[in-house]
């Protein structure tokens, strides 16, 4: 049984993994490599937020400003400073850590709509100082960022990126379904089950939301800081109230405390808007209509949804 | 010296006394009954012995530690354990999954060891995966292995909770109306199970409406009547005590 648990654990990696070395024959120019790029990004921010959202039920509407202070972050030391990109990117996540576990100390106590509401306070204040602070982070009009270097060698072009990003996405995916199969990840599922029974089994609920949050937004900075020195600019639109929907919405879409779902969520909605470029201004408008239609006829999730099915499928004879 | 001894425990919301002044002590390796009618104040006291609620007055003491001012998994990790009157199951996830839930105390890893699932991680796992199936046989929920939680009968997930909460070695175990909503032949089995966590000196308070599972395997009980002792003793003590029948009954049953 273990060692089919096991086997299982493994194969939806290795899907994932084969996903990514063969999608390349698919993209048949560089605006499909830079569409999977994107995609990939955003899976990655997406595999962080489920562990927060879809494992510890926990919701947050602020990720896109983890998401903005990692690009920031890693733009203004390297633009400013003059710092090594990789070292910038280190010193960005971890000073999103800090930040992550300074506010979700307080904020995480709070339950269901308020803290919602707290989360989306932090994420529009993290956007309007952002925009404000022009000084360092040229305002409303963006900055430009130097490209990632890595042992001295520029990463250029969508298709050294694309193997990046690829790499990253199935390491991220890999941590975080090791951490849901741990004693941690167990504490996740238990207190969101049932938070009076998690702690009177012995879990430190407080002490294991504030840990997961810091963990999703280490992933969101990680990403944003990737998406900053891939684009070569950075501008406040990624760490907009919006974006923290639209990020929230993947998750939602690909199906809650599911990494694939999250993974899955991500690749379908950042590739949406791409497809149906005619309705490109109401981008939002398709957003809210995915929630909603989500919410109403599978509110579990894209991936959960269809794997429930295919074990109808494969049972009935 | 006493497992459990609470000395002047009170609780009080907004005026009202739940808990009035409560005195008693709780030997090692027995089982302990607390009963009284609706409303007096049976769960409260659970809820302050499992850190749930802040005692409005009086002091309680572990194996002679003092439990104050301590958050919920701090009674856990000295000790205590327990039920719930209403489930309180993780439904999001399988019968097994649940009680390696209720193994956390034991389970310490650290998060990196985790995120890389090292080989010695993934050897705990196994432990204490084969731990928790153990105690699901104990419960008579064998079969049950593998099945989702939220996809039992009710019947199973009482016994579930009872493995949840041995996983993590309690001493003491509160169990709060284990028998409640269930029919004679779940009770026996449910009095059977309660008589051999006893025999593994696990000590149990049981919360019970149940009169016949009550006296039939506690050495000792406590009446509570709006929030106060109305009596203490053995079970045979208790049932003719004319307070008690006057409590249970009215005053003109006897």
């Amino acid at each position: 049984m273990l060692a089919r648990l096991a086997s299982s654990r493994n194969a939806g990696l290795a899907a994932l993994a084969a996903v990514v070395a063969l999608l390349p024959l698919a993209l048949v120019n560089n605006y499909y490599y830079d569409i999977a790029i994107l995609a990939g990004l955003n899976a990655i921010v997406c595999v962080g937020l489920n562990l927060l959202i879809g494992y510890a039920g926990q919701i947050s509407l602020g990720h896109a400003g983890f998401f903005g202070l990692g690009a920031y972050g890693s733009a203004i030391l390297t633009a400013r400073y003059g710092w090594p990109p990789l070292a910038a990117l280190l010193a960005a996540t971890l000073a999103v850590a800090l930040l992550a576990l300074a506010i979700g100390r307080p904020i995480l106590r709070l339950r269901g709509h308020y803290l919602a509401m707290a989360t989306l306070g932090m994420g529009v204040i993290i956007s309007i100082v952002i925009a404000t602070e022009d000084r360092y982070t040229g305002g409303p009009d963006g900055m430009s960022v130097p490209p990632l270097t890595l042992a001295g060698v520029a990463l250029a072009g969508e298709r050294v990126w694309y193997w990046v990003v690829g790499v990253l996405l199935v390491l991220a995916v890999w941590l975080a379904r090791n951490l849901i199969d741990s004693p941690h990840g167990r504490a996740l599922r238990a207190l969101h089950g049932s938070e009076v029974a998690a702690e009177v089994g012995g879990i430190d609920s407080a002490r294991h939301k504030v840990r997961v949050f810091v963990i999703s937004a280490v992933y969101a900075a990680v990403a944003g800081s990737l998406a900053a020195h891939y684009a070569g600019f950075i501008t406040p639109a990624k760490v907009t109230f919006f974006h923290s929907i639209e990020l929230v919405t993947m998750v939602v879409f690909g199906g809650m405390a599911s990494t694939f779902g999250a993974v899955v969520g991500a690749a379908v909605l950042t590739t949406l808007p791409q497809a149906l470029t005619v309705f490109k201004e109401y981008e939002m408008v398709v957003f809210g209509a995915v929630m909603m239609l989500t919410m109403i006829f599978m509110p579990k999730g894209l991936v959960p949804t269809l794997a429930a099915l295919a074990a109808r499928r494969g049972k009935s004879p | 010296m006493s497992l459990l001894r609470a000395e002047g425990l009170s609780k009080e919301f907004g005026g009202v006394r739940a808990i009035e002044a409560l005195d008693f002590e709780i030997q090692p390796g027995t089982v302990f009954s607390i009963i009284g009618p609706n409303g007096a104040g049976k769960t409260t006291l659970l809820n302050l012995l499992t850190g749930i609620y802040r005692p409005s007055a009086g002091r309680m003491w572990l194996e002679g530690r003092p439990l104050a001012g301590h958050a919920p998994h701090q009674f856990a990790a000295a000790g205590i354990g327990r039920t719930f009157q209403n489930l309180q199951i993780f439904f999001n996830m399988s019968a097994l999954e649940n009680v390696m839930a209720g193994r956390h105390l034991h389970e310490r890893c650290g998060l990196a060891a985790a995120l890389l699932r090292t080989p010695r991680l993934a050897r705990a796992e196994r432990a204490c995966s084969d731990r928790a199936a153990e105690l699901l046989a104990f419960v008579g929920l064998e079969a049950y292995e593998h099945s989702a939680a939220a996809a039992m009968p009710y019947g199973a997930l009482k016994r579930l909770e009872i493995a949840r909460a041995l996983a993590a070695q309690p001493r003491l175990l509160l169990l709060d109306e284990p028998a409640a909503g269930l029919n004679p032949s779940e009770i026996n089995d449910i009095d059977r199970l309660i008589q051999r966590i006893a025999a593994r000196r696990i000590t149990v308070v049981l919360v019970e409406h149940n009169m016949k599972l009550v006296m039939g395997v506690s050495q000792r009980v406590l009446v509570l009547d709006y929030g106060r002792k109305l009596a203490e003793g053995d079970a045979e003590t208790v049932r003719n005590d004319p307070r008690v029948i006057e409590a249970y009954l009215g005053a003109d049953a006897h």
